[in-house]
């Protein structure tokens, strides 16, 4: 399919890179006082599917970033050759300009403005400033159809679930002559379902000829898609691996410059009397009343066990564990939830942490950290009162005990007064940990607790809820990964629009009967 | 500082390898903002004082700056926590306008006996103003109610009434003594003057402008205890981050700090003594701005605050009840509002239908210069301080100068501008 391509190439310089649709080389990338990226080459096939995987703070972004302009030429080192051309961005707008679109992670779409609307944001089809609509309609159904969407044009972003933002976002992408689609994380919050349906898209466009970066953690991903996988690691490209030597195994030891030998760490549970149990929880939607979003929960959690809830994107498991917490959640409210046998009130967040619950959220960025504070003061925010006395904060007692965490959890940071805005995904997540974990729970709830962090900070948490556990502390693990489900917990529950539809010991779940579990509790409903 | 050595961006090895000049730097450029401050703020009053040819620093000139400026920067305290907590107040003015009225009535009209005195007046009106505030509040916390309406509204409500208590464009007037002692008094000379250089008579028997030095002793005495006090603590301080092995910034810096914070003190305290010694509000002023640096920086409460406006979701998911902290936030602000209505009627002695318009916009103009961030969660108290004696220097200075009062506020909206452009590429570069 890149014949023709080979045909057009003149310059002899050139020929041996005649396939090649980019060349980035020796790009050096120097902030102050870091160098986040050293002499990383990257040469991607016209045609291809390229995965480019590392671990979070490798320099994957920052090196998307350099190039898509959004670091400006000057201000790194190296070339960027496109389509055997040298290419100078000063901005986005160069690189979009000659077909090199990029797709964040955070989706840059205007909530309240329609799908149409959105696509053409920048670019509308206008005569003197004044929109033709039927044009741009007609268009973007055209560009939905090739992406497989189904939705009127006019349906506004807002009412529209994340999985088809994705697909607007690549539609978007489509409509600026794409010769080279860049994805970063682009099913971090997608469900199975809807990653597996992108992933199929990324294969449709493969074979009409178009070339795209994959960055992802998910690695079973890569390796269902990738043509090609370049690893990164500390900023420096460890190596390129072909089709053929593509395995998870084989990927993990390049990333992490290890080899782990077991993804899951080892441990003993030593599981004591029931400390939890919620009887008939049972919670409707904050805005729409009428719609039941938890229907009569049982379930109970252990001294010493990991617990896990099973399920797909938007069983409820998420809007479960909020109501919980101080009902964070939903409105109207019923059931009981027993310590040790005794109802407690967990009306508030602060009567749910006096009562010993913890709730570590999917959402770290908008919900668990103070991005502009350091880490100190996030660490210590859920139990000030730990550190202070007649609400007085003692400082060297708060500084110890930020320093402590720091070390338990293994923060990797300049010291306890960075921002945690500037950390990584995985060292975010620790500090949200370390906040609860100061909180001194006697149950504590992790809400994908791993989700965006790659391999290497993932196993750190395992150990610190094998260790959590082994220290008697009762723990409910969420999670749409079902291999870390089964990899660290002891008992999973597994819920489905509301219910739970299932109930296993870990020694002999397995994804195939949590899958029927689920598909068995669609079917009762649709009965 | 090599880049070598750092593998990885988030490597910790870095940090822990040697101090030392590096860290001077560091704590410098940190520290750039609150330096940078205090630095123009200084820049500016050495800038009036040349071009007043000295008025500026002349201690009756200096007495009439505090008094002049006091109120802005008694609000400008509750408003750092208002836009720190990702709010805005626009109210304040009109409820000090409304506040000053009332006291005004209260002493003067109303036939209301013993509960005339200034002192009960003065408790009343302060609790009126936490209704106010609370009043306010409430919709904004419990009912999501966007603060900017809110306190527009509210804006526009309290100068009506402000208005309309005073029957129209009257004033009312004379305040009893005793309450304008609230801004125009001078704390009593409990030790004695102390004659420095006596006054040369001259030959028609008074004294030659400027001879004599008498120095108002109790205003020595506090000022130097306040220095010796500031120095104390911020040794011990240090010491004690040191004996837990926390350096912050290197001992050099610290004393230069020590040095230069004393002796500006001590000029001024000098300056006040030769006058009349420090004016009441003057001692309010520093009481208050003590207590909200005491609360901002070591109490549970003023972390809240700042976690609210960080992150208000992630707050409340740390159990922090961020209504009634709101609430809270909101009736400080109106507490001190009404404390800075007191401070303006005692000041001009009179209650006036136009007391305080416009204010609010010199407040809050104060906590932005002084670094606060209008998306919350980011500001100083010093820095709202200092940005309010920026405003004031600058008022007081162009009106010694002439400069028409349209000027002026072109002048105070460039500064404006230019400090928080400064902020904002300050930030970008980090």
């Amino acid at each position: 399919m890149t014949l023709s391509k080979t045909g057009s190439m003149r310059k002899g310089a050139e020929f041996l890179m005649t396939s090649t649709i980019l060349e980035m080389r020796d790009i050096t990338k120097t902030f102050p006082g870091v160098k986040a990226l050293s002499n990383v080459n990257l040469s991607v096939e016209e045609g291809e599917i390229h995965a480019i995987v590392g671990e979070n703070g490798a320099g994957k972004s920052t090196l998307m970033k350099v190039l898509s302009g959004v670091y400006p030429t000057g201000t790194y080192e190296g070339q960027i050759v496109f389509r055997g051309q040298e290419s100078h961005f000063k901005g986005i707008h160069d690189s979009e300009q000659i077909g090199i679109v990029i797709i964040h992670q955070e989706l840059a779409l205007v909530p309240m403005l329609s799908i149409a609307e959105n696509i053409f944001l920048g670019n509308e089809h206008a005569t003197y400033g004044v929109i033709d609509w039927n044009a741009n309609e007609k268009r973007t159904k055209a560009l939905l159809d090739k992406v497989g969407l189904k939705e009127d044009p006019k349906t506004l972003i807002t009412n529209i679930g994340v999985g088809k933002q994705q697909l607007v976002e690549i539609a978007k992408a489509l409509s600026k002559e794409v010769k080279l689609l860049i994805l970063d994380e682009p099913t971090a919050s997608l469900s199975e379902k809807d990653s597996q349906a992108l992933l199929d898209l990324l294969l449709e466009f493969k074979r009409q000829g178009m070339t795209s970066i994959l960055i992802s953690h998910k690695l079973n991903e890569v390796n269902r898609v990738a043509d090609k996988v370049t690893v990164i690691r500390d900023g420096r490209t460890i190596e390129t691996l072909p089709r053929k030597d593509i395995s998870e195994d084989r990927i993990i030891t390049s990333m992490v410059g290890r080899s782990l030998d077991d993804r899951y760490p080892p441990r003993e549970p030593k599981i004591g009397d029931v400390v939890f149990e919620v009887k008939d929880w049972s919670v409707y939607h904050p805005i729409h009343a009428e719609r039941q979003v938890i229907k009569n929960v049982n379930l109970n959690v252990r001294k010493g066990e990991v617990v896990g809830i099973a399920g797909l994107m938007g069983a409820g498991r998420t809007e479960f564990a909020m109501s919980l917490f101080g009902r964070s959640y939903g409105r109207h409210i019923t059931g009981e939830v027993l310590h040790q046998g005794k109802p407690v009130d967990l009306s508030t967040v602060s009567k749910a942490v006096e009562n010993g619950i913890a709730y570590v959220t999917e959402d770290r960025k908008t919900y668990g950290l103070n991005l502009i504070d350091h880490i100190k003061h996030n660490v210590t925010l859920a139990n000030l009162g730990g550190v202070s006395s007649r609400g007085v904060i003692d400082d060297m007692r708060e500084m110890s005990v930020a320093n402590d965490y720091r070390k338990k959890t293994n923060i990797r940071a300049s010291s306890v007064y960075q921002l945690t805005g500037n950390l990584s995904g995985g060292n975010q997540q620790k500090v949200v940990l370390s906040k609860w974990l100061f909180a001194d729970p006697e149950l504590l709830i992790l809400d994908e607790p791993t989700r965006g962090i790659d391999v290497g900070a993932k196993y750190e948490i395992y150990t610190i809820i094998a260790r959590l556990a082994a220290e008697g502390k009762a723990i409910i693990v969420i999670s749409s990964e079902m291999p870390e489900l089964l990899g660290i917990t002891d008992r999973i529950y597994v819920m489905n629009e509301g219910r739970i539809v299932g109930e296993m010991a870990a020694s002999d779940a397995s994804q195939e009967k949590i899958m029927r579990a689920i598909v068995r509790g669609e079917g009762k409903k649709a009965s | 500082m090599s880049t070598e050595s750092a593998p990885a961006p988030q490597s910790g090895a870095a940090e822990d390898v040697k101090q030392g000049p590096r860290v001077a730097v560091s704590a410098l450029t940190t520290n750039l903002r609150e330096y940078g401050l205090i630095i123009a703020l200084i820049v500016i009053m050495l800038f009036f004082q040349y071009t007043t040819s000295g008025t500026l620093f002349k201690p009756v000139n200096l007495s009439n700056l505090v008094q002049q400026n006091s109120f802005i920067i008694v609000m400008a305290l509750g408003m750092l926590l208002v836009i720190v907590s990702g709010h805005i107040d626009l109210s304040v003015g009109s409820v000090a306008g409304f506040i000053g009225a009332l006291a005004a009535m209260m002493m003067v009209i109303w036939p209301l006996g013993m509960f005339s005195n200034p002192l009960v007046v003065s408790i009343v009106c302060l609790i009126m103003g936490g209704l106010i505030g609370a009043a306010q509040g409430y919709w904004i916390a419990y009912h999501r109610i966007p603060s900017f309406i809110v306190t527009l509204a509210g804006m526009l409500i309290f100068r009506g009434i402000c208005q309309a208590l005073l029957g129209g464009g009257s004033s009312v007037g004379p305040l009893p003594d005793s309450f304008k002692a609230l801004s125009s008094g001078f704390i009593p000379d409990v030790i004695g003057p102390l004659t420095l250089v006596p006054p040369t008579v001259n030959a028609a028997g008074k004294t030659i402008l400027g001879s004599g030095l008498t120095l108002h002793m109790t205003t020595i005495v506090l000022g130097l205890i306040a220095v010796l006090a500031y120095a104390y603590f911020g040794f011990r301080t240090r010491r004690k981050r040191e004996q837990h092995g926390y350096e912050a910034e290197p001992f050099s810096l610290f004393v230069i700090k020590t040095l230069v914070g004393s002796a500006l003190a001590l000029f001024l305290v000098f300056q006040f003594a030769s006058y009349r010694g420090l004016p009441v509000v003057l001692m309010v002023m520093g009481v208050l701005i003590s207590l909200f640096v005491f609360v901002t920086k070591r109490m549970t409460i003023g972390r809240r605050i700042y976690a609210m406006g960080g992150n208000a979701k992630a707050a409340q998911l740390s159990g922090i009840n961020t209504e009634r902290l709101t609430l809270l936030v909101f009736v400080n602000m109106g507490v001190l509002s009404a404390l800075g209505g007191l401070i303006i009627a005692a000041r001009l002695g009179q209650a006036v239908p136009a007391a305080g318009l416009g204010s609010e916009l010199d407040v809050i103009a104060a906590v932005f210069i002084g670094g606060a961030s209008a998306m919350g969660g980011v500001g100083q108290v010093i820095g709202a301080v200092v940005g309010g004696f920026i405003m004031g220097v600058m008022n007081n200075g162009m009106s010694i100068m002439g400069v028409n009062v349209d000027w002026q506020q072109v002048v105070k909206g460039l500064v404006l501008l230019g400090a928080v452009i400064f902020d904002v590429y300050n930030k970008n570069k980090a």
